[in-house]
């Protein structure tokens, strides 16, 4: 038997195999497994219960610090609970907005845009002078209205962020399919005799792939942020539910006196973050073929 | 003289094609004029010709062959294909129809989905029509491979892994997979090197004997159109001004801008000397705002005052020889 060609391979092999040897990739998503399996897992990994209050412990600084004990390795706050287990019940409330709000706006934003992009005319006038005038509130202030009509809760914050990012991901894709419609394959597409749905969904959209992966990725790491304001509000997660946005803001008084109640947190959103966006990074080449080789 | 086109019957008539294209300008978008790429087009396709398509960039040959298979919708005018009129057809009738009239594009790296493998693109005119089957359409995927002349081994394989000459073979695979009768080569070969052309235009030629396909060859090349049509058909400003059996056009053309495309094709051979090229003056007039009357009059070495005032209509001069010129078997062209 010959021996097999290395291009002749399942498409998705070459293109894992190129995100594992981008190694900033694989930090990423290396990051975000944490992330995801200390969310998952919370209730098995965390030493303390995240909303349990001691008051004899309030204020107590990392294990490493004078003072601090391993009974609480990265401190407790000012109600004396564990910043640890707050952190990793965090990853899963953060995590979960995340995902929905983007997934929800990813899903409406692509088909909203996509539509607009292929049909044109007056559809595509109506729609996108509708998505301007989203586009021109300051979207911070648009979700608190969404929300203080809704009722503030985790569900509604996710439900106003993933309002406020439909406008984001129904340009980019619009522009993407745009572009890609001047292109010879989606009249060959229509040659043969595809419906349009199938020329949209399985033609055009896989090569607008590339700028929606970053976007999607963002995104996760702005409706983490976005979250933690409308939490900060009161308009998100509602106390004692531990969120690290939340909980920054909650401790900006005591920045001075005890930082570490803020900069726990902090550095877990900056992990989130970066993790998302190296992975985006990766993502995107690997499902390029043309950046391959 | 003998005609050859006598028993083989018509594959698709065009009658009265216009397609105008709007531009709109200002806050409201209002109509404020329409580019005329194609104005008023009636031709006849046989069963199992070549319909050889000439003329220069913008001449609004790649929007007649898109007309003619709807790609693009016709302002007005009827296409009859195997004698029903395909514009009143609905969008699914049409889609069925697909399969009978295929497309292979100038571009061929547009013109294949990057995201996709040879098979895939291959496989999905099948796909659309019916043939679920994986298994069953990469059967028939490589069948087509093998008549285009690639192999098994690049069906998983990603169109920017192919040059040029090989991914117009997988335009051609595609185009034949659903097994058509008409196929317009919009420029096919134009983007090839020239032997990969030679290749190229022999494979369709070949495909034509074993299939008994029917094309219309869309190309600025009259050398590469002399080899392959039976007929020519030469465009300008949105109008056939010619229309001939290749040997007669290419021998004694009657319409002063096929004499001067002729005169234009380089001879590949520094003895032959050539009298009198004739170079047009001028650019193509803007197809927003033709010239009145014959649309060639300001380029035209013969033009009288008439030519300005009255359109010519395409008229039968010699056999199967028609030219829309005023004075068209009245002229002494130059000889070539």
């Amino acid at each position: 038997m010959t021996p097999k060609h290395p291009e002749d391979r399942h498409p998705m092999l070459d293109q894992l195999s190129q995100l594992w040897r981008n190694k900033t990739a694989v930090a990423g998503l290396i990051v975000i497994t944490l992330f995801t399996l200390s969310g998952i897992f919370a209730p098995f990994i965390s030493p303390h219960d995240p909303i349990e209050v001691a008051l004899y412990d309030q204020l107590k600084p990392p294990a490493w610090k004078e003072g601090g004990s391993s009974k609480n390795l990265l401190g407790t706050d000012d109600l004396g609970r564990d910043i640890l287990s707050r952190i990793v019940f965090g990853a899963r409330v953060s995590l979960m907005v995340a995902v929905v709000s983007v997934g929800i706006a990813f899903f409406f934003g692509t088909i909203i845009g996509s539509v607009c992009g292929y049909y044109k005319g007056n559809l595509d006038n109506i729609v996108m002078r509708g998505i301007d005038i989203i586009l021109s509130f300051p979207y911070i202030l648009l979700a608190i209205v969404v929300v203080a009509y809704l009722g503030p809760s985790l569900q509604n914050a996710m439900l106003a962020i993933a309002i406020t990012y439909v406008p984001r991901f129904a340009r980019i894709v619009r522009a993407s399919v745009l572009e890609e419609c001047e292109k010879d394959y989606v009249m060959a597409a229509r040659a043969i005799g595809a419906r349009d749905s199938r020329i949209i969904f399985t033609a055009i959209l896989p090569n607008c792939m590339g700028p929606l992966i970053v976007q999607t990725t963002l995104s996760f790491a702005s409706a983490i942020l976005d979250a933690a304001a409308l939490s900060f509000l009161g308009l998100g997660a509602q106390p004692p539910t531990p969120e690290w946005g939340a909980d920054i803001a909650r401790s900006r008084a005591m920045i001075l006196r005890a930082s570490w109640v803020m900069t726990f947190p902090g550095l877990a959103i900056l992990g989130a973050v970066l993790g998302f966006n190296l992975l985006g990074d990766g993502l995107r080449d690997a499902l390029d073929p043309r950046l391959r080789d | 003289m003998p005609d050859p086109f006598q028993h083989t019957g018509v594959l698709l008539e065009a009658r009265n094609i216009f397609k105008y294209y709007p531009i709109r300008g200002g806050v409201f978008m209002k109509k404020t004029g329409e580019v005329k790429a194609v104005d008023g087009v009636s031709l006849v396709i046989h069963n199992g010709e070549t319909l050889g398509l000439v003329g220069e960039s913008g001449c609004g040959k790649t929007t007649l062959g898109r007309a003619l298979l709807r790609l693009e919708e016709p302002t007005s005018g009827e296409v009859l294909f195997q004698g029903e009129n395909i514009l009143d057809y609905t969008q699914h009738q049409m889609q069925s129809l697909r399969g009978k009239m295929q497309v292979i594009f100038q571009d061929p790296f547009s013109s294949l989905n990057p995201r996709k493998t040879i098979s895939h693109i291959i496989g999905e005119p099948l796909l659309v029509h019916g043939v679920k089957r994986r298994k069953d359409r990469e059967a028939r995927v490589l069948e087509l491979l093998e008549v285009v002349g690639l192999r098994k081994e690049h069906m998983r394989r990603y169109p920017h892994q192919f040059s040029g000459g090989q991914r117009q073979r997988i335009g051609v695979a595609r185009a034949l997979a659903l097994k058509p009768e008409l196929i317009v080569c919009d420029e096919a070969v134009s983007a090839l090197d020239v032997s990969i052309q030679a290749q190229v235009i022999n494979l369709l030629k070949d495909l034509q004997q074993d299939f008994g396909l029917t094309y219309l060859f869309i190309s600025h090349d009259l050398s590469v159109v002399e080899h392959v049509s039976s007929r020519v058909a030469v465009m300008y400003l949105g109008k056939i001004v010619e229309l001939a059996p290749s040997a007669a056009l290419y021998r004694e053309p009657l319409h002063p801008y096929t004499q001067a495309l002729l005169s234009a094709v380089p001879i590949p051979d520094p003895s032959v000397h050539r009298p009198g090229r004739i170079i047009l003056k001028g650019d193509v007039p803007s197809p927003i705002d033709p010239p009145s009357g014959c649309r060639f009059h300001p380029r035209c070495h013969y033009a009288r005052s008439i030519c300005s005032e009255q359109a010519p209509e395409l008229t039968e001069y010699g056999v199967r020889h028609f030219a829309a010129c005023i004075f068209a078997g009245r002229l002494t062209l130059e000889p070539l």
